[in-house]
Parts: structure tokens; C-alpha cells; sequence
């Protein structure tokens, strides 16, 4: 097992968001960062001059837009201090939040803000994420983020019925955490006695997914403050929330040059193994009070739970069936809405730490869960199959 | 002397076109500028008070103290100064014109930062920093920074 110890520990001290919403034809890209910036730094009582670093990232290609980061060096408050510019697909918010707490633990920096934003409506991003295929390369079909793989597999071992039933439970459940959140994008009022009748009349998309299962595109931005213990020990206007350690699993899609036509295990199994295992973490689904998770679609929520809390055969459909994923059940998963509420991709992945953060802190207003939420789990996800999944805590006692 | 590559028989190049179609948003702000220009036939900014900067095109929120100037507008010159410029000699289809033609950074009278723009009716030989141009905008709504057409000089 690799050694992932740090130099010192790393607390998130300021969390700022922007509304989330499909149509931000009021702001521009830097007036959306600027928003996201002061909230954080208004989140933790801070001033620029307390920020040494700015980790700056989003999806690239999205927004047709050539180095942002230069465009946004006076508005998110990189000019004259240190700056990295980090964009790693899907996953860039997740991957954001991980450097920056490399980078105040490894001591190079005291505090650092984070930022991740996506205006998704102003470019092309399935044209995008499309273009890349190629199997002269062994860059084999993308569909964008369209895909029903998934769903046909879950049902050959589950059988049909059941499957489409938990998927679509899954998704109006999580229009339920959404309309509880009112920064959430897609709030649309879902009922469980609507689940037969969106199983037939939504719009199919591929195979068995369809529109009502799937994502949607978003404009936001979410920005975040980290910084060191001792920074802490001095005081902090909102409670700590504690980085405790993260992992990053990635699978390059030539894949099948190592393994040929075999599956091979999942990025999302292999992380939460490895994450698991370091921090000696037996029973996921006892120890974590809440699971933000990147949720690109009801069916890949589903069959993903079921890979990152390392659960076995139809586990994952009886914790569905019996509302464990709900917010007074055994694990509640996305009391945000998660990402088929709203996705702006650039964004969309620190918004998982950072509603995780506010569920520890207790401040996430209307989706807060009720018991104390003391071990959070977040995870980020991107193409291809990249996956980063991290721990946070309330208390420093690990 | 330089390096070529002397073997590139049977090496294909595969030709592509990426269609990537975007749009963005320009916001409340700078949508307000270009409708006083199409409008009113205006050159507006925003101003930090305590910075005693005036921004154009306009800034939500001031580039040096951060301070929100979104409702601070004030009218600037239609006319200006040329700090610097500079000709284009190719022609591309991403091109506003035909090359050639003149890029001047303009500072309007009453502005504190220069305006990228056109500048026309002018000999490519003759422009000069420290030239005084004025705004000529456009007949009918364009609702882009275009509706202030180009700058000519005075």
C-alpha cells in the first residue's frame, strides 16, 4: 500500500457557492466566479490578503474559451499571488479539492482558495466529449455522457423490473433532496406514485436511459478555503470541516490493450479499496453519516453505491427498496440534490466536499440531515472513469 | 540548419473538422453598456469611487479594491485618445475585416482603461499613438460590442 501521509493536517474553513440554474444570462463567466470567490472568503471571514494561493480549474473545451484562469486573474484574485490551473475532465472540483489540500499539507502554502465553475450552456459539451473518440487510437465510442451500458448490465443480473423500479425510485428521491436545496438547478416536484408513469412517458435516451434519469447542464461556480491546523488553532469563523485523506482511480479508455474484452473492476471499487483499507474503514455504510456522490444518472447513483460501499450482490437494491439512501436513513446519500439536480461540470465535483462540509457543520439550511453528521464521504467522477473519492471529518481524532 | 523529417511515405494524415458551437453569455452588465450605445448612442462605464477608476468597458466589480461598482454607471466620451495599436495584415475567416486593418486601443475621454476596437478611415501609415478618434456606432441594433461600429479619427 502506498504511503499517503501528510505533513500536516488540512481543514476546509470557507465555502462559497453560486446559485445553480440552466440560465445565468445575468452574469458573465468572471462576474459567476467573482460570486462564488466572496462567498467563500465572506464564509470564512476572510480577506484576499489571507489567501496565498489560487487553485483554478473547469472542464476544458466547454465553454469554447481559451485560458480562462488569465480571464479571471483579476476577478477570482490570482493576480499577483500563485496560481495553478488544474482541469482534469469530470472530476476537476474533486481534483481541485485534493491539490489544494496537497498543497497546504505538503507546507508549500498556508491557505489556499479553491475555485471550480462551468457556464455548460454556453458551449458544446457532448460535441466535446464526442470528438475524442477515435478507435484508430484504441479512444474507443463516446456517447458523451450518454450511455445505457449500465442499465443493461444491472438488469441482466437483476432482472428488468426491478432494476427500472429502484432507478426511478432513485431519481425521484433525489428530486426530493433537490427540492429542499434552493440553490439546486432541476426542482421539479417528483412524487413516488409518479414512478410507473415516468417509467413509461419519459423520453428514452439510449437503451433503457432516459431523460428523467439523467443529469442535467448547469451554470455555477463553488469555492472553497483551505488551510493548516495551526491557522485553525487560531480561530476559524465556521466550525472546521477535516480533510482526512482522498483518493484518485483512474482507467485510460485503451483499457482493453491491458485486459482485452474483460471487465476489469470498477475505478469506483478500486478507489474505495484502496481509501478504505489505508484508513482502516471495514463497513463504509456504518461509518459514513452522509455520501455526496457524482451521480451523472439514476442508474449509475445506484450501481455505483453499490461499488464505493463495497456492497454485495443486490445489497445495494434492498438498502433502495427499504429508503436507506433516504435523508433519516442508514446512509443519506446526496441531501443536495447531487449531480442530476444540477451539474456545472467544473463546479460540480467540489460540490460534493462542499456540501459534505456543510452537512458536518450543520449549516446545509433545508437539506440538512437531522442526526449529526460527524464522517462525510464525497466522491468526484469524469471520463474516462475517473474517479476521486474523499473523507471528511468533524473531528480531529483520527 | 534545419530538421526535416526525410521518410513520410505511407504516413496518412487523417483530415477532421471538430463542430463546436458556443455561446456566452455577456451578462446584465454589459448588456446594459450596449444598450445605452444602441439606444442612446452612449459610451458608459462603471466607477470605483474609492479607487477613482473608471472601467470600460464596464466591471461589476472593481479589479483593484474588489468593491461591487455594478450601479456606479457614468457617461464617458464618445471621443478618445489611440495608446496603442496595431495593423493586421492577414486575412482569416475569424477576422472582423479585411486585412489590412487597424486595432487601437483606445482610452475614451473620461475612461481609465483602453477599449480594443476597430479604427477605419484611416491610412494604416498615418495612425499614430496619441491620435484623437471618435466612436462611430451602428445604424440598427446589433446588440454586440459591434454596435459601436469603429473609431475614426476626429
Amino acid at each position: 500500500m502506498k504511503k499517503h501521509d501528510k505533513n500536516r493536517n488540512v481543514a476546509i474553513i470557507g465555502i462559497g457557492q453560486t446559485t445553480l440554474s440552466s440560465h445565468k444570462e445575468d452574469q458573465n463567466q468572471v462576474e459567476m466566479v467573482n460570486e462564488a470567490v466572496k462567498n467563500a472568503l465572506a464564509d470564512a471571514n476572510m480577506t484576499l490578503d489571507d489567501i496565498d494561493c489560487i487553485v483554478h480549474g473547469n472542464m476544458e473545451l466547454f465553454e469554447m474559451q481559451f485560458q480562462p484562469d488569465m480571464w479571471h486573474a483579476l476577478d477570482c484574485g490570482s493576480y499577483g499571488k500563485e496560481e495553478f490551473r488544474i482541469t482534469t475532465g469530470g472530476t476537476v472540483g474533486a481534483t481541485l479539492v485534493c491539490a489544494s489540500d496537497s498543497l497546504v499539507a505538503s507546507g508549500q502554502y498556508d491557505t489556499v482558495l479553491c475555485l471550480g465553475f462551468e457556464k455548460l450552456q454556453e458551449g458544446n459539451t457532448t460535441g466535446g466529449i464526442t470528438n475524442m473518440a477515435d478507435p484508430l487510437w484504441f479512444r474507443n465510442l463516446q456517447t458523451g455522457a450518454l450511455t445505457s451500458s449500465t442499465a443493461n448490465e444491472m438488469i441482466k443480473e437483476f432482472g428488468k423490473e426491478r432494476v427500472l423500479r429502484a432507478a426511478m425510485k432513485y431519481r425521484i428521491m433525489i428530486d426530493k433532496h433537490a427540492m429542499l436545496n434552493e440553490r439546486a438547478h432541476r426542482r421539479l416536484g417528483l412524487e413516488y406514485d409518479q414512478l410507473e408513469n415516468l417509467m413509461e412517458t419519459s423520453p428514452q435516451l439510449v437503451g433503457d436511459l432516459r431523460l428523467i434519469h439523467m443529469c442535467s447542464q448547469s451554470d455555477g461556480a463553488c469555492a472553497m478555503v483551505l488551510t493548516n491546523e495551526d491557522r485553525v488553532k487560531k480561530g476559524t469563523a465556521k466550525p472546521p470541516v477535516w480533510i482526512r485523506d482522498h483518493e484518485t482511480s483512474h482507467r485510460g479508455e485503451n483499457m482493453s490493450n491491458l485486459y482485452g474484452a474483460q471487465k476489469p473492476k470498477s475505478t469506483h471499487r478500486d478507489c474505495a479499496e484502496k481509501l478504505f483499507m489505508r484508513n482502516g474503514i471495514t463497513n463504509p455504510l456504518e461509518y459514513f453519516d452522509v455520501f455526496e456522490m457524482y451521480d451523472p444518472s439514476a442508474f449509475w447513483g445506484l450501481d455505483w453505491l453499490r461499488e464505493f460501499l463495497l456492497l454485495k450482490d443486490d445489497e445495494v437494491l434492498k438498502l433502495m427498496e427499504a429508503n436507506e439512501f433516504d435523508l433519516d436513513g442508514k446512509l443519506p446519500v446526496n441531501p443536495s440534490g447531487g449531480v442530476i439536480a444540477s451539474n456545472p461540470i467544473g463546479a460540480t465535483a467540489m460540490l460534493r466536499p462542499a456540501e459534505a462540509a456543510l452537512q458536518i457543520r450543520g449549516d446545509a439550511g433545508g437539506h440538512q440531515i437531522k442526526k449529526e453528521v460527524r464522517h462525510a464521504l464525497a466522491s468526484g467522477f469524469g471520463g474516462t472513469l475517473w474517479t476521486v473519492m474523499l473523507m471528511l471529518e468533524k473531528e480531529l481524532n483520527w | 540548419m534545419t530538421c526535416k523529417c526525410e521518410d513520410i511515405k505511407d504516413c496518412f494524415v487523417i483530415e477532421a473538422r471538430m463542430a463546436l458551437p458556443n455561446q456566452y453569455f455577456v451578462g446584465r452588465i454589459g448588456s446594459k453598456w450596449i444598450i445605452a450605445m444602441r439606444d442612446k448612442k452612449k459610451l458608459t462605464g462603471l466607477k470605483c469611487d474609492k479607487c477613482n477608476i473608471t472601467y470600460v468597458p464596464p466591471r461589476e466589480h472593481c479589479n483593484k479594491c474588489g468593491a461591487t461598482i455594478a450601479d456606479n454607471w457614468v457617461d464617458v466620451g464618445t471621443t478618445g485618445e489611440i495608446v496603442n495599436f496595431t495593423i493586421v495584415n492577414y486575412n482569416d475567416k475569424h477576422l472582423p475585416k479585411k486585412a489590412p486593418y487597424i486595432l487601437g486601443q483606445i482610452k475614451l475621454d473620461g475612461a481609465d482603461t483602453p477599449l480594443t476596437h476597430i479604427v477605419a478611415d484611416v491610412d494604416p501609415a498615418d495612425v499614430h499613438v496619441g491620435m484623437k478618434v471618435k466612436a462611430v456606432f451602428a445604424e440598427g441594433p446589433v446588440n454586440t460590442l459591434m454596435q459601436l461600429d469603429h473609431f475614426e479619427p476626429v
